[in-house]
């Protein structure tokens, strides 16, 4: 006890031995600091004497070469080359406005031009090389070097661009890069990569572009040079290698990309073809498309202003960002939840009257065929697309078993696809509406949920995802584009390995069902029989229309007296060979009236292409004008719902 | 007159304030080169002294146990205003350390700054026993909690001098050199389990701090380009004015952070040796006061005090020169900027305090 209580004399004892000890802390340490200091002003003075004076030491970044982007041929899809660039660097240049204004006789300098060398020079600091010029032809190039003593500080430097060999094919699939803006700024502070871009001008602004950004940049490499007073390399002190950015490879074919694109024709819309057993993306098209060279050295006022006031919105990349409702691709899927909940198994069989009420209801929600279908089961509900069947089936589910399973397809949730920026789309569910608009669920948005109609929006790719989903017997495989990464440094070549996102314990025998069903849709009987004609191998299918307005009850829907763009969107979802499935795909054709007829040929194409290497035979030109006017043209096969 | 002025200097340590006036003297000649002979700067860095000359004042006429009575106030308030910060601060430069009082922005790390060794001291003079293993535990709880704040704001340097202050009043208050040894060691131990935990681009960022070389276009450019300065200033520098590494703008952040470059490189080694000196003696004298002061309260802030203002010196002059790494910490009483200026005088006064209030206290 007496030993802890404090005693005065001790602790000022004790506190001063410490004090003392501090005391020759501090003065070693100061020691230190003036052995550096003897260092550096007396051992190394002549060494730090010669840099300063021969006007000190640059660091020269060496922007290292971004990696290509080849589809799964070696076709290149992005690559680099080279261009002259006339550059200035302020802190040596003197008097920036007359330096400019020199160059502008001896050079074309636009407006545009000063105007975007003001702004970098804003963002840069001012010992860096600024672009004042770019695409510098050989002519130019020779003139100023003639002159070039004239301007110190002003040099012609060679800088990588960006190029997409194929313009507008896969534009929203490979993305393209830009120039580095303050937002991108301020992501690489926060990432501590900006050094790493030091010297870089342009970074992915969308698509595998933009996802793989880290790779494809590579690392930036330095010299440290010394240079003269006219800013002149004068030796190299130091030099680090750039690491060339990783090559990548797709799994798409570009012939096939193209095959894709053309077959839409002038019609807006998407297709996302997946091969079920791996999830590689096979074809990813946004119609329309859009040259994404456009955007590598900053996008120019008018095409901007084109592309983004547009009706037909090119931009946006529609197999994620594109909402839709499902339409009657969503019946197989509905159809797997009533079989799996043991609702509607064989022998289970409605007399399709053409409608379906509600009990106390007079409401009757038709079906697509005024008088029925007759007597259907599940199989052949799927085949002729009975809506009066699968009214009842959703009922009887419940809204909340109904999404509950299906969401295991991929539906209200993202694909996880390696391209950023995708919707999730919508499952509604009572608890959604409540929270979305205050008000609760009423049955019969239940029954046309069965349908895929109400609140219910998905993407083309949640719909080629679920597709492929079920053609690989309920094992869902993560979607992604790039197979493989080159890296040019080492020569090694690493696949991406397929991953396995969600295994669904669906019955055999219940698959079997659906999936026959499905078989059945390309056969004669079927609504997509013409898309199965003559195809030599066996596709199983589903067509599916999607109401772009409400239509009133009585009232027929007469594709003829609407307007084009209140039109139905076409949709089409199908996979082959159907016994042993290789690729998946979901089509949809905006306002493109009735599945089979619209959005079924350009599957075909697409899996003619794929599965046979058969090409379209007609040539595209002659191709898109025939698909333009098919649409009006097959009234009478109109609407499945 | 003299009877006017002397109450009034009654309790300015002379000898201290001959060394600071002196070495703002010498500040001021290196802003002005450093700012290339910009007289605003001057002007603007005297509107600071005078703002801190007149703060030094007022703490030196409170007494000692007058301070003691705020300590723990101030440091609630303190940590009170850290919390308001991470909740609602502004941030500026990727970091949040702005409090906005809609008159006027504070940023409460710095009040931290001194109330931190201030609350310490204080918790160690309340004990009516010697300080246990328990109580440092406890101590080092109070130290922990504001400057995990601070790091996350994040402000590498304040928080590195709040633990610094804070560590010295530990130390001084008799920290067993078992735990001292033990503390480190665990901590040694424990980093690689630490290193684990962060995200890679965080692991970049400390592997860069301490090897600017990894990153030689961002800090490590200014490294080398302050070690040019400062090794080509050589003996005698290359006089006032006349740096070329200085005035031709190679050297980054020259008025603040970086300023001992400048300086270096005009005044050379003799420079820095003075430099040293002025520092030595003002850390010197501040170890006299804290071991002449009566009071435990007093004994362990002066001390604090003294030693943090070394701490400041010598990691700012380390990193400058190279051999430490590159955190935000200006170079006391030379470098440019209000707060830090009005902080190191508010330092400086409470010293002062402690220097002479001690006859008050002993009757």
């Amino acid at each position: 006890m007496l030993r802890e209580v404090k005693n005065p004399q001790h602790e000022q004892y004790y506190f001063r031995l410490r004090l003392g000890f501090m005391a020759f802390f501090v003065m070693s340490l100061f020691a230190l600091l003036a052995l550096r200091f003897i260092y550096l002003q007396i051992t190394q003075y002549t060494h730090y004497q010669t840099l300063a004076e021969n006007n000190r030491i640059s660091m020269v970044p060496i922007v290292p070469n971004r990696g290509l982007i080849l589809d799964k041929n070696g076709v290149v899809l992005a690559h680099n080359f080279f261009v002259y660039t006339l550059e200035i660097t302020p802190s040596k240049a003197g008097n920036l406005k007359t330096t400019i204004a020199e160059l502008g006789q001896l050079l074309e300098i636009s407006k545009a031009d000063i105007k975007r060398f003001a702004k970098l020079k804003s963002e840069s600091r001012n010992f860096e090389s600024i672009p004042i010029r770019t695409h510098l032809n050989e002519i130019e190039a020779a003139r100023f070097a003639v002159n070039h003593y004239r301007f110190p500080g002003v040099a012609i430097k060679s800088r990588l661009y960006r190029h997409y060999p194929l313009g507008k094919f896969g534009a929203h699939m490979i993305g393209y890069i830009g120039r580095i803006n303050s937002k991108d700024l301020v992501a690489l502070e926060k990432s501590g990569d900006l050094s790493n871009y030091k010297g870089s001008y342009h970074i992915g602004k969308s698509g595998v572009e933009q996802f793989y950004e880290t790779q494809l940049h590579g690392q930036t490499g330095f010299e440290q040079v010394e240079t003269d007073a006219d800013g002149h390399a004068v030796r190299v002190i130091a030099r680090s290698a750039p690491v060339p950015g990783t090559n990548l490879v797709l799994s798409v074919d570009s012939k096939l990309q193209e095959i894709a694109e053309t077959a839409f024709g002038n019609r807006r819309g998407a297709l996302v073809a997946i091969n079920p057993k791996t999830g590689a993306v096979l074809s990813y098209v946004s119609q329309p498309g859009f040259d994404p060279n456009l955007f590598v050295d900053g996008i120019d006022v008018d095409n901007w202003k084109w592309l983004n006031e547009s009706l037909d919105k090119p931009l946006v990349n529609r197999p994620i960002r594109g909402i839709y409702p499902p339409g009657s691709t969503f019946k197989p899927f509905v159809a797997m939840a009533g079989l799996e909940n043991a609702k509607r198994l064989p022998p289970y069989r409605i007399s399709d009257p053409g409608y379906y009420s509600l009990a106390n209801s007079r409401h009757r929600y038709r079906d697509w065929k005024p008088d029925g279908h007759g007597m259907v089961d599940m199989q052949k509900a799927i085949t002729v697309s009975c809506d009066t069947f699968f009214y009842g089936l959703a009922l009887d589910l419940g809204i909340i078993r109904l999404t509950d399973f299906v969401r295991h397809f991929g539906f209200g949730a993202k694909s996880g696809i390696d391209i950023r920026g995708e919707n999730a789309g919508l499952l509604p569910t009572p608890e959604w509406k409540m929270r979305r608009f205050k008000q609760p669920w009423y049955q019969g948005e239940t029954v046309i949920v069965g349908i895929g109609q109400g609140y219910t929006l998905v993407t083309p790719m949640q719909l080629a995802q679920a597709t492929a989903t079920l053609a690989n017997n309920g094992v869902a495989m993560r979607p992604h584009t790039v197979v493989a990464m080159q890296s040019p440094a080492t020569g090694r070549t690493v696949n991406v390995a397929p991953v396995v996102q969600d295994r669904i314990a669906l019955k055999a025998e219940n698959i079997a069902i659906v999936k026959q069903g499905m078989m059945d849709v390309t056969l004669p009987g079927g609504t997509a029989a013409s898309v199965g004609a003559n195809a030599g191998y066996s596709i199983a299918a589903k067509t599916g229309t999607a109401q772009v307005i409400g239509i009133k009850q009585n009232a027929k829907y007469d594709s003829n007296s609407i307007n084009e763009r209140h039109r139905d969107h076409a949709l089409f979802i199908a996979y082959a060979p159907a016994d042993n499935p290789t690729i998946a795909l979901a089509v949809i054709v905006e306002n493109g009236g009735h599945g089979g007829s619209a959005a079924g040929p350009i599957a075909r194409k697409v899996m003619d292409y794929y599965l046979l290497g058969k090409s379209p035979n007609e040539p595209a030109a002659q191709s898109a004008k025939a698909k333009l006017v098919q649409p009006a043209g097959h009234n009478e096969s109109a609407h499945d719902e | 007159m003299n009877k006017f002025f002397k109450p009034l200097l009654v309790h300015i340590d002379s000898f201290l304030m001959g060394c600071l006036f002196f070495t703002l003297m010498v500040g001021l000649f290196v802003l002005y080169s450093a700012s290339g002979q910009d007289f605003s700067r001057i002007y603007d860095q005297t509107v600071n002294i005078v703002l801190a000359f007149f703060v030094m004042w007022l703490a030196a006429n409170i007494a000692p146990h007058q301070l003691e009575r705020i300590a723990m106030p101030l440091y609630v308030l303190g940590v009170v205003l850290l919390v308001a910060v991470e909740l609602v601060g502004s941030t500026s430069h990727g970091a949040q350390r702005w409090l906005n009082l809609g008159i006027t922005k504070i940023q409460p790390s710095e009040i931290m700054r001194i109330a931190m060794p201030m609350m310490l001291a204080w918790y160690f003079t309340k004990l009516e026993v010697r300080p246990s293993a328990k109580h440092f535990a406890q101590a080092g709880l109070l130290l922990l909690v504001p400057v995990a704040l601070v790091m996350k704001q994040p402000d590498l340097g304040t928080a590195l001098l709040i633990t610094a202050a804070g560590f010295y009043v530990l130390f001084l208050a008799g920290l067993s050199w078992k735990l001292l040894v033990g503390g480190t060691l665990s901590l040694a131990i424990a980093a690689p389990f630490l290193w684990t935990l962060l995200h890679d681009y965080q692991r970049r960022r400390i592997e860069i701090l301490f090897d600017p070389s990894q990153d030689p276009l961002g800090s490590g450019y200014h490294t080398i380009q302050a070690m040019i300065a400062i090794g080509s200033g050589g003996f005698a520098g290359k006089g006032w004015l006349n740096g070329t590494q200085a005035q031709l703008d190679f050297i980054p952040e020259r008025t603040t952070d970086f300023i001992f470059a400048v300086f270096s490189e005009e005044f050379g080694l003799l420079g820095n040796i003075l430099l040293l000196s002025l520092f030595s003696l003002i850390i010197l004298r501040g170890l006299v006061i804290a071991s002449e002061a009566k009071s435990t309260f007093g004994r362990l802030l002066a001390g604090s005090i003294a030693l943090t203002f070394f701490t400041y010196a010598f990691v700012n002059m380390g990193m400058v020169s190279g051999i430490l790494p590159v955190v935000g910490v200006p170079l006391p009483l030379i470098s440019y900027g209000g707060t830090s200026m009005v902080m190191l005088c508010l330092g400086l006064g409470i010293l002062m305090s402690i220097a002479t209030h001690k006859n008050v206290v002993a009757t």
